[in-house]
């Protein structure tokens, strides 16, 4: 054997092996986080937990019920806004826009992408809250659904363009209208792309808390309905894990737990919904 | 479809209870958001259609909050500056709830007694001029007490907070040199040390780095049983802060102002540490729902009475008996309802 | 005619129609970082008028006397994010590798989902973790390690804290891994078989076939990946203000504490109060935007010079 041939047989191994390596440290590291996870707050999680509200200190028990309720309200919330905009604004990039205005909005998306959560939140206070005269879930719902909008629309594009050109002309060429192409034949090919975006975009914003700080505040109570400050779980999160209490330390890993845990059942949830896609041709 | 519709409604009306409820919003210090937390639970407790909501967004938050209008009333660990009041479109009243105090938390290698210090070695320590522990000013408050030739970590807080300002309103007031170089506020210019994010960020920190030394609320020393050292008082007498000494120097302000703003560092008292504050519910003087103004005025009849019970359980400082008197005086200041 | 199939000088009538709801969600987009941006500018405008373009180069941050500069948070914001994306892509571009054209589908999926998982785990508890954790295996193995390794070099000089610019960076680079891998997955997988069966019909190796044929045809989707993650990096607060020190200074060592300006505006906007002080902060906010343009374009303007020379090579 050639020494080129050799040397690239050795290359071919090694960097396939290195890319191996790369996904053992990488998920590793997600065993390692969720297993500090459980280590720290798995005793606070009981039956309470997710049934009642907070107790106050000293008192044993209680749980978060309010606060995972919140956290599911606003996700629905942030869903509502940033996924809808978020798709069609990359439907828009990758069917109808033409060059420049394309640029405009690639570039406007990754700037509010680069936006640090709490400006974004102090934002939507000046918008919203102070308009609206209160704190209320409608505003966290809204902070959460602007961040979730770059990443839609980026994804949603490069998912859309990467159908085949061919599938667009067979169904063009079939006498169907654009609307119909797209509608029936592209975004559906694209679909399980897009909805690894959503989901994506979906997990980053529910571990957020700046925004929510300035939008949806927080609640010890229950929060009936979005006009009202509502808990959320990264918010009793950041709360508990920066007081003093051991109590209250536990309760916070607990909740980071469950936090993880909601994201991936959503996440399985959905794809099993979606069924089982067929991978692009060729 | 109807069935996702139906769904999502759901989810979104989720929270509703039988009773019909009375929800007052509230904002603002972290430091009392426990004590805070446990009044508000207890009072719900005895008064189950009352709910009263409060949030620990920070000081200058709950400030900035009730001067917008967003909650119904705030708390901050600092008075309202002078400025801020003429900002509010309806006067606000201070209210003490608790006294806090702020501690020298250390860890020095190989010393496990609590290191004593002076105003003018705590200076010195945050300006930089004393940089070792082994330096003879720590030295000559500490004698016998075998100081490692090490340099000295020091951490302060990142984030603004009345636990900072706390802190340099007492050395601006021991120190000429950290009020002219420094100052004193929420947030300031530290000439050296780390920042740690929060009360638990500066302890974490110093727990794991040797040599460090940084401030923290004494409710942090206590619950994470985070060693923290003795400071000289006025008085002379070098003392470990603990909830005696701490109601002492609130009880020794001499000349208490009618709207309580007053700063307690470096009190007079044989006993009194020196580094303590008061922390204040802000409260509108005039509440045009006549049901939330009801609600507030005997919330906090309640809180500077039977609540002060709660208060060292949870290692904060009661109201001394004085304040408690002025305070229920104050409490009838408070105008409810269109009435001018 | 039906009217499913009205036409209007020549374009179906729901065509036009769609094109043009699409681009009132295009211009949405548009029009809310318009507005961001707008709303940065004017409530800055009282620090702006003070400092000028000195805001920029100077490095005190004094809010008692209302000295506000930020040079010192520009440098650690372009510090962390450039090591969070030396030490993230490559590993995100790794991963995404293997799972999309070496793992079986099952573990593909699964490794994907469970990646996934880490964009969701809440910035405080990255940072709580990074604190209890990383810190202390920083200032006891890692960085002293770091110095034997390669002694005298000014980026490892100065006392093993634990806290610092490598630190954030690498707590940065764990956040913004899901990132890449997540969508750079999902783009390798969309590239069509027939590329890669063309490749490894004309004798390629494996490898060759994923490097050069692969993920070429994947860059676009691969570059928006970055950018996401990228964007992430400059904008994170919480996990990266509990492991950076928060000392605003420069320093050419990356064991030396340092701040961001996200951090800053994190830690300090709710206690802030004075006119001058906040709007010092929203000025900052302003200065990362900006910043946050310039990476952008000038990204953009590399990928577009390298893929031309590519093309025409």
């Amino acid at each position: 054997m050639s020494a080129r041939r050799l040397r690239r047989r050795v290359t071919n191994v090694v960097m396939l092996g290195l890319t191996g390596v790369a996904t053992v440290l990488s998920v590793s590291i997600l065993f390692f986080l969720l297993g500090f996870l459980i280590y720290k707050g798995g005793s606070s999680l009981n039956f309470a937990f997710f049934t009642e509200l907070p107790k106050p200190v000293g008192e044993a028990g209680g749980g978060m019920a309010n606060a995972i309720a919140g956290s599911a309200k606003l996700l629905l919330l942030a869903a509502l806004t940033g996924l809808p905009v978020g798709f069609l604004a990359g439907l828009y990039l990758s069917e109808f826009a033409s060059k420049p205005m394309a640029s405009a909005v690639r570039y406007a998306a990754d700037l509010l992408n680069g936006v640090p959560s709490i400006v974004i939140g102090i934002f939507v206070y000046t918008l919203v809250v102070l308009r609206m005269g209160h704190f209320s879930a409608l505003a966290g719902g809204l902070a959460l659904g602007v961040m979730m909008i770059p990443i839609m629309t980026r994804s949603t594009e490069e998912f859309l363009r990467a159908v085949p050109g061919s599938l667009r002309d067979a169904s063009l060429a079939l006498g169907a209208s654009r609307v119909t192409t797209i509608a029936r034949v592209v975004v559906p090919a694209a679909s399980r792309g897009i909805l690894t975006a959503a989901m994506l975009g979906l997990a980053r914003v529910a571990g957020e808390t700046a925004p929510l700080l300035f939008t949806a505040l927080g609640n010890r109570f229950w929060s009936p309905g979005v006009a009202q400050p509502t808990a959320s779980l990264p918010v009793m999160i950041f709360t508990y894990a920066t007081g003093p209490y051991d109590e209250w330390h536990r309760q916070a890993w607990a909740a980071g737990l469950v936090l993880l845990a909601f994201v991936l059942v959503a996440n399985a949830g959905a794809r099993l919904l979606l069924g089982r896609r067929v991978r692009l041709p060729g | 479809m109807r069935r996702t519709i139906t769904a999502v409604a759901a989810v979104l009306t989720l929270g509703g209870s039988a009773f019909a409820q009375t929800t007052l919003n509230g904002a603002g210090a972290t430091f009392p958001y426990p004590i805070y937390s446990k009044w508000f639970d207890q009072y719900h407790a005895l008064h189950p259609d009352i709910q009263i909501n409060y949030q620990s967004l920070g000081s200058g938050a709950g400030i900035q909050q009730l001067l917008a209008g967003t909650v119904d009333f705030g708390a901050s660990d600092m008075p309202m500056r002078d400025e801020q009041l003429k900002q509010a479109k309806v006067p606000i009243l201070h209210f003490p709830t608790v006294v806090g105090a702020v501690v020298p938390a250390c860890n020095v290698a190989g010393i496990s007694q609590p290191l004593k210090f002076t105003p003018a070695v705590l200076a010195g320590i945050f300006l930089g001029s004393i940089a070792r522990w082994n330096d003879p000013a720590i030295a000559q408050a500490n004698p016998g007490v075998k100081l490692p030739a090490a340099d000295i970590v020091v951490v302060h807080r990142s984030d603004g907070s009345g636990t900072t300002f706390v802190w340099t309103d007492y050395l601006s007031k021991v120190s000429p040199e950290w009020k002219t170089k420094v100052g004193s506020n929420t947030s300031v210019r530290w000439p050296v040390g780390l920042g740690g994010k929060g009360n638990e960020g500066v302890a974490a920190l110093v727990k794991q780095t040797p040599n460090a030394i940084g401030y923290v609320e004494l409710i942090y020393a206590i619950q994470t049983r985070l060693p923290y050292g003795l400071v000289q008082n006025r008085a002379g007498a070098f003392i470990k802060a603990d909830l005696a000494s701490v109601t002492q120097a609130a009880a020794a302000v001499a000349d208490m102002p009618a709207d309580f703003r007053v700063s307690i560092t470096d009190a007079a008292g044989k006993d009194a540490y020196p580094i303590c504050s008061f922390t204040y519910l802000l409260v509108p003087a005039r509440w045009p729902d006549a049901i939330k103004g009801r609600i507030i005025t005997d919330f906090l009849r309640w809180m500077v009475t039977d609540g002060q019970k709660s208060a060292e359980p949870l290692s904060y400082a009661p109201l001394p008996k004085a304040v408690v008197q002025k305070e229920l005086e104050a409490i009838k200041q408070i105008g409810i309802g269109a009435s001018r | 005619m039906a009217p499913r199939f009205k036409k209007r000088r020549g374009v179906l009538v729901s065509d036009r129609s769609a094109g043009v709801v699409a681009f009132a969600f295009g211009a949405c987009v548009l029009a809310l970082t318009g507005l961001l941006a707008y709303q940065l500018w004017a409530n800055s405008a009282a620090s702006r008028t003070k400092f000028g373009w000195a805001f920029l180069l100077t490095g005190s941050w004094d809010p008692v006397a209302g000295d506000f500069g930020a040079a010192p948070f520009i440098y650690g914001t372009l510090v962390t994010s450039a090591i969070a994306l030396l030490v993230a892509v490559p590993l995100g571009i790794g991963v995404s590798i293997f799972l999309a054209e070496l793992a079986p589908p099952a573990l593909s999926d699964g490794a994907g989902l469970l990646l996934e998982l880490l964009a969701a785990v809440p910035s405080v508890v990255y940072g709580l973790v990074g604190v209890s954790v990383l810190v202390p295996l920083m200032r006891t193995w890692i960085e002293p390690g770091l110095r034997m390794l390669a002694p005298g070099v000014p980026l490892f000089r100065g006392p093993d804290l634990g806290v610092g610019f490598l630190t954030a960076g690498l707590v940065l680079a764990v956040m913004v891994i899901p990132f890449i891998v997540s969508m750079g997955r999902e783009v390798l997988l969309a590239v069509p078989r027939e590329q890669r069966e063309a490749a490894l019909a004309l004798g390629s190796t494996r490898w060759e076939s994923v490097w050069r044929v692969v993920v070429p045809y994947a860059r676009p989707g691969l570059y928006g990946a970055i950018f996401l993650a990228l964007g992430r990096a400059l904008g994170e607060t919480m996990a990266v203000t509990m492991v950076i020190g928060n000392r605003p200074e420069i320093a050419a060592s990356l064991f030396a504490p340092g701040y961001s300006m996200a951090a800053v505006i994190a830690n300090e906007f709710t206690e802030a109060t004075g006119d001058l002080y906040l709007s010092a902060l929203v000025e900052i906010g302003l200065v990362l935007f900006v910043l946050t343009m310039i990476i952008n374009a000038a990204a953009r303007l590399l990928i577009v010079a390298t893929s031309r020379k590519a093309s025409a090579a």
